[in-house]
C-alpha cells in the first residue's frame, strides 16, 4: 500500500510539474536531421543539411522528379528561340515571399546570379550567358552566347547548390558572404526567433503558399503542408536518436546508422522510408599529380584491384541497403551506363598485379587518408588497403579526423611533404547526376577538383554536353565522358547504398526524391 | 582577506594571457583547416583560398593574435566562422544547460555523499561502509554513457516515467517553469552524480574517519556530547576542508567534462558546442570557450580557497 501511495504521489507530482506545452505536439512534426545545421545559407554552403533547410523555406524555378525529369515549379511556362539562344520564362501567379512581397522576375535574376557565382554547374551556365533581363514582373529572359542544352537541368538541379529563389535585396549579398536573413517563398517559414544553433530549428506553415496541383514527386509537384509546425531537433548521438524515436519524442530520424536498421524494423511503431531512392555512391579518388597515381596505367591497375562487394558489405552490411553499380552515374538515374571500359566493379587482384608489373610500379607507397570520425565512410579505406595490397601495392594508410583530411586534401604537395595519394568519400546521387555536376569529372587540372586530373578531352566533351539540345545527344555524350573517365581512371565508383529514414507509424507522406524534403507529411 | 582576494583576481591576468597564447598556437599548429571544412566536398582550391582570406587566416599569426586579443580585452571573443554569431552570444546561450547539469549534479552528489560518507566513517567496517565501498568501485568503473543508456532504457523507454532527451530552459522567454526544467534533467543528474557520489563519499569517509581519531573527539565524548553532535559539529566540521576541495575540483571538472552526458541526453550545453567547434576547427569558438572555462576554474578555485576561512579559523593567508 505504502509503495503504491508513494508511486501515485510521485506520478501526481510529475504530472503537475510537466508543462502544458506537451499538448501542442499534435500538430508539430519533430525531425532529427542527419547533422547539425551550422550554416543557414544554402548558396554559401553545399552541406546537405543546409540544402534540406533551403527546401523548407525556399522555392525553386524547376525541380527534378524521381525519374530524373525536370519539371516546372515556380515557372508557369517557358520557351526557347529557334537558335536556342534565348530562353524566356514566365512565373506562376500568386508567388509571394514570407515578408508579404510578391516574387518578381528581378528577384529571380538576382538569385540566379548569386547561385552561379557559387555553384559549379551554375558557373558553367554563367559562362554561356550573354545577359539576363526582366522585361516585366513575371517574365525573365536568359540570353546565351552559345546554346546551353542543359538549362533546365541547371535551373532544376536537386542537390547542392540548389537554385533557391530569394528576394533580390538578399540575393544581392555577394556569394562569398553569408546571407543575414532567411526569407523565401517556400512552403514553410523559418522562425528565426526560436533558432538555437546546435539545439533546434523551427519552421511554421506558410499559409500563403500556393502549391502546384500535381502530385509531389521528388522536388517537383505540389508542396502541400499538413502540419502547423516543424521542429528540427539536433540530436548527435545515434543511440539517443533511436531512443527518442522509439519513445515518441521525435517523429522522424533522417539517417539512422546502418547497424540500427535491424532493430528499427523490429519496432512495432516504426517503419522505414527510402527518402532518396537513387541512394548514395562511394568513390575512391586518385591524386593525379604525384607518384604512383600520376601514371594512368597504375591508376587502372588500382581500378581493377578494387571491388565493390567487399566495400559495401563491410561499410554498410545491412542487407538490402546497398547495390552493385559500376556506372559512374548512379544506377537508376538518366545517364547511368553499363559502358565502363576496363572497370568491372569486381576485384581482380591477379589481373591488377600483372597490370601493376607491366606499368613498372616501383613500390612507391600509396598514402591513403582515412577519416576516423565519419562512421558512414570510416571502414572503406580498410577494405581498399587490403585489396590494393593484394594486388601488390604498398599502402600507407593514415588516420585522421575529417577536418584534417579536407585540409590535407587541398594540398598539392607530394605525399611525403604533407600531401596525399588517395581518399574516399560518398556522394548523394543528386550531386553526381551528370558530367557537369560530378566533381570527379572536373578535369581542369590545377583549377579542378581535388586530385587535379588534367584531361582536355573530358573538358571538351563536357562543353559539348552543355550545348547538346536533345536527350539522346546528352546521353551519348555522357557515355563518352564516362568511357574517357574510366580510361583515364579519374576515380573508382564503389557502389551505391541507401539510408532510409525511420518514421513513427502515425507519420505518413514522406516524399522520396533527390533531397530530404518535408512537405506532404501528415501526422495523425 | 581583501588583499588576498585582490591578489588572486590580479593573478587572473597572466593566467588568461598564458592560456590565450597556448590555445591560439595549438589551434594554428594543429592539422585541419576551417576554410576547407566550410568549403565542403564540392569545393576547389580557389574556393578554399577565398574563404581562408575572408576568415582572416592568411594574415601573419602575430597579426591574427593581436586582432583577437584586442577584442578579448574589450569583451569581444570574436565571431563563429560557421554560425556568424558572436562567441559571447553562443556561450551565453549554452551556459545555462551546462551549469544546470553541473550544479544540479553537485548538489545531489553532496546531499547524498556527505551523509553517506560520514555514516560510513562512523561505522567503519559495517554494512553501510561495505556497500559504499562497492558503490564507489562501480561509480568509478562504469562509464557515464553506459549508466545513461541503462537509465534511459529503464525509466524512459520501458517505464516511460522520464524523457529520453532534450533540455527545457529555466530562464528566458521559452522557459516552461522550474518543473519542466527539473523533469528533463533528472536522468542526466543521476547519471553524472554516480561518479561524484562515489568520489565525495570516499573522501568524506576518509576525512571524517581521520578526524574521529583525534583527541578532541575523545574529549567531546568524555564530556557527554551526543554522538550526533560529535559527528556533525566536531568530526565533519574539522574534516570539511578536503571535502570542499574535492567538491570544488568536481564542479570544475563537471563544467568541462559534461560533454558525454550532453551528447547522450542531447543537452545543448558548452560541451557539445566545444566538440562541434573542435571538429569543425571553429577557432574563435574554441578560443573563446577555453578562455571562459579558464576564468571559471580560477574563480571556482578562489571560492574554494575563500571557503577555508570560514571552515577553518586556523587558516589565514
Amino acid at each position: 500500500m505504502k509503495r503504491r501511495s508513494l508511486f501515485a504521489m510521485a506520478t501526481l507530482a510529475a504530472a503537475l510539474l510537466v508543462p502544458m506545452g506537451v499538448q501542442a505536439q499534435g500538430k508539430t512534426l519533430k525531425v532529427v536531421p542527419h547533422a547539425n545545421v551550422t550554416i543557414l545559407d544554402p548558396i554559401w554552403s553545399t552541406a546537405f543539411v543546409t540544402r534540406n533547410h533551403g527546401y523548407m523555406i525556399y522555392d525553386t524555378l524547376f525541380g527534378t522528379d524521381m525519374a530524373g525529369k525536370v519539371k516546372p515549379q515556380m515557372v508557369d511556362k517557358w520557351n526557347v528561340s529557334k537558335d536556342n539562344l534565348t530562353w524566356t520564362f514566365t512565373l506562376r501567379d500568386g508567388l509571394e515571399f514570407h515578408d508579404g512581397k510578391p516574387v518578381t522576375s528581378e528577384d529571380v535574376v538576382a538569385s540566379i546570379k548569386r547561385w552561379t557565382s557559387r555553384d559549379s554547374f551554375g558557373g558553367v551556365l554563367a559562362r554561356s550567358v550573354d545577359n539576363y533581363s526582366a522585361p516585366d514582373a513575371k517574365t525573365f529572359v536568359i540570353k546565351l552566347k552559345q546554346p546551353f542544352g542543359v538549362m533546365l537541368e541547371a535551373l532544376g538541379k536537386p542537390s547542392s547548390n540548389v537554385l533557391f529563389i530569394m528576394p533580390a535585396r538578399i540575393a544581392a549579398t555577394p556569394g562569398s558572404e553569408q546571407i543575414k536573413e532567411n526569407i523565401g517563398s517556400g512552403p514553410y517559414k523559418f522562425v528565426s526567433g526560436e533558432y538555437k544553433p546546435g539545439e533546434r530549428l523551427v519552421y511554421v506553415k506558410n499559409e500563403k503558399y500556393k502549391p502546384r496541383s500535381e502530385a509531389p514527386d521528388g522536388t517537383t509537384g505540389g508542396k502541400q503542408v499538413h502540419v502547423d509546425r516543424v521542429e528540427w531537433v539536433i540530436i548527435r548521438d545515434p543511440q539517443t536518436q533511436f531512443n527518442a524515436l522509439v519513445a515518441g519524442e521525435v517523429d522522424i530520424v533522417e539517417q539512422p546508422t546502418f547497424e540500427q536498421y535491424a532493430s528499427l524494423k523490429a519496432q512495432k511503431d516504426i517503419y522505414l522510408v527510402d527518402a532518396q531512392p537513387a541512394g548514395l555512391q562511394y568513390i575512391f579518388r586518385f591524386n593525379h599529380l604525384h607518384a604512383p597515381f600520376n601514371n594512368v596505367k597504375i591508376r587502372q591497375a588500382a581500378m581493377v584491384a578494387l571491388g565493390q562487394e567487399a566495400h559495401l558489405k563491410t561499410q554498410v552490411g545491412a542487407p538490402g541497403m546497398f547495390t552493385f553499380c559500376k556506372s559512374m552515374y548512379p544506377c537508376g538515374t538518366p545517364f547511368a551506363s553499363e559502358k565502363t571500359g576496363i572497370y568491372t566493379g569486381m576485384a581482380d587482384p591477379k589481373k591488377a598485379a600483372q597490370m601493376l608489373k607491366d606499368a613498372g610500379y616501383d613500390g612507391t607507397p600509396v598514402l591513403l587518408m582515412r577519416p576516423t570520425d565519419l562512421a558512414s565512410i570510416a571502414k572503406l579505406p580498410l577494405v581498399a588497403k587490403q585489396q590494393l595490397e593484394a594486388a601488390g601495392f604498398k599502402v600507407d594508410m593514415q588516420q585522421m579526423d575529417w577536418a584534417t583530411l579536407v585540409a590535407r586534401r587541398a594540398k598539392k604537395d607530394a605525399p611525403a611533404q604533407g600531401g596525399w595519394n588517395a581518399f574516399m568519400t560518398a556522394w548523394t546521387a543528386g550531386d553526381i547526376l551528370n558530367p557537369l555536376t560530378m566533381a570527379m569529372m572536373n578535369a581542369a587540372g590545377d583549377k579542378g577538383w581535388f586530385g587535379w586530373q588534367d584531361d582536355k578531352q573530358i573538358e571538351d566533351l563536357k562543353v559539348k554536353f552543355a550545348q547538346a539540345t536533345t536527350d539522346a545527344q546528352k546521353k551519348q555524350i555522357a557515355e563518352q565522358i564516362q568511357l574517357r573517365a574510366m580510361e583515364t581512371a579519374s576515380h573508382v565508383p564503389l557502389g551505391q547504398y541507401f539510408n532510409p529514414a525511420a518514421l513513427r507509424k502515425n507519420v505518413t507522406g514522406l516524399v522520396p526524391g533527390g533531397a530530404q524534403v518535408y512537405w506532404n507529411i501528415k501526422k495523425n | 582577506m581583501l588583499r588576498f582576494l585582490l591578489q588572486r583576481l590580479l593573478a587572473l591576468i597572466p593566467v588568461l594571457f598564458t592560456v590565450a597564447v597556448i590555445v591560439f598556437l595549438i589551434l594554428r599548429l594543429t592539422p585541419g583547416d576551417p576554410a576547407a571544412v566550410i568549403a565542403g566536398n564540392n569545393a576547389t582550391n580557389e574556393d578554399i583560398d577565398r574563404i581562408r582570406e575572408q576568415l582572416g587566416l592568411t594574415k601573419p599569426l602575430l597579426t591574427q593574435f593581436g586582432i583577437w586579443l584586442s577584442g578579448v580585452v574589450q569583451g569581444d571573443l570574436g565571431y563563429s566562422f560557421y554560425l556568424g554569431k558572436p562567441v559571447t552570444e553562443l556561450i551565453a546561450q549554452r551556459i545555462e544547460p551546462t551549469l544546470s547539469l553541473a550544479i544540479g549534479t553537485m548538489l545531489i552528489s553532496v546531499l547524498v555523499a556527505v551523509p553517506l560518507g560520514t555514516l560510513a566513517a562512523w561505522r567503519m567496517g559495517g554494512w553501510l561502509d561495505r556497500i559504499l565501498s562497492g558503490f564507489a568501485v562501480a561509480g568509478f568503473s562504469v562509464p557515464v554513457f553506459v549508466i545513461g543508456y541503462v537509465l534511459i532504457y529503464i525509466f524512459a523507454i520501458e517505464l516511460q516515467w522520464l524523457p529520453v532527451q532534450g533540455y527545457r530552459r529555466l530562464f528566458g522567454p521559452s522557459s516552461q517553469g522550474f518543473g519542466a526544467w527539473a523533469y528533463q534533467l533528472v536522468l542526466p543528474w543521476v547519471s553524472l552524480a554516480t561518479i561524484y557520489v562515489a568520489l565525495i563519499a570516499r573522501v568524506t569517509r576518509a576525512s571524517v574517519s581521520e578526524a574521529l581519531t583525534e583527541d578532541y573527539i575523545r574529549t567531546a565524548r568524555a564530556k557527554g556530547v551526543s554522538e550526533q553532535a560529535v559527528l556533525l559539529r566536531h568530526a565533519l566540521a574539522n574534516a570539511a576542508v578536503p571535502i570542499v576541495t574535492v567538491i570544488g575540483i568536481g564542479i570544475a571538472l563537471l563544467i568541462g567534462g559534461v560533454v558525454v552526458t550532453e551528447t547522450v541526453y542531447a543537452i545543448p550545453g558548452l560541451g557539445s558546442l566545444t566538440v562541434d567547434a573542435v571538429l569543425n576547427r571553429d577557432f574563435p569558438v574554441i578560443q573563446g570557450v577555453v578562455l571562459f572555462f579558464s576564468v571559471l576554474y580560477v574563480l571556482i578555485n578562489l571560492l574554494v580557497d575563500l571557503s577555508y576561512f570560514w571552515l577553518d579559523p586556523r587558516i589565514r593567508y
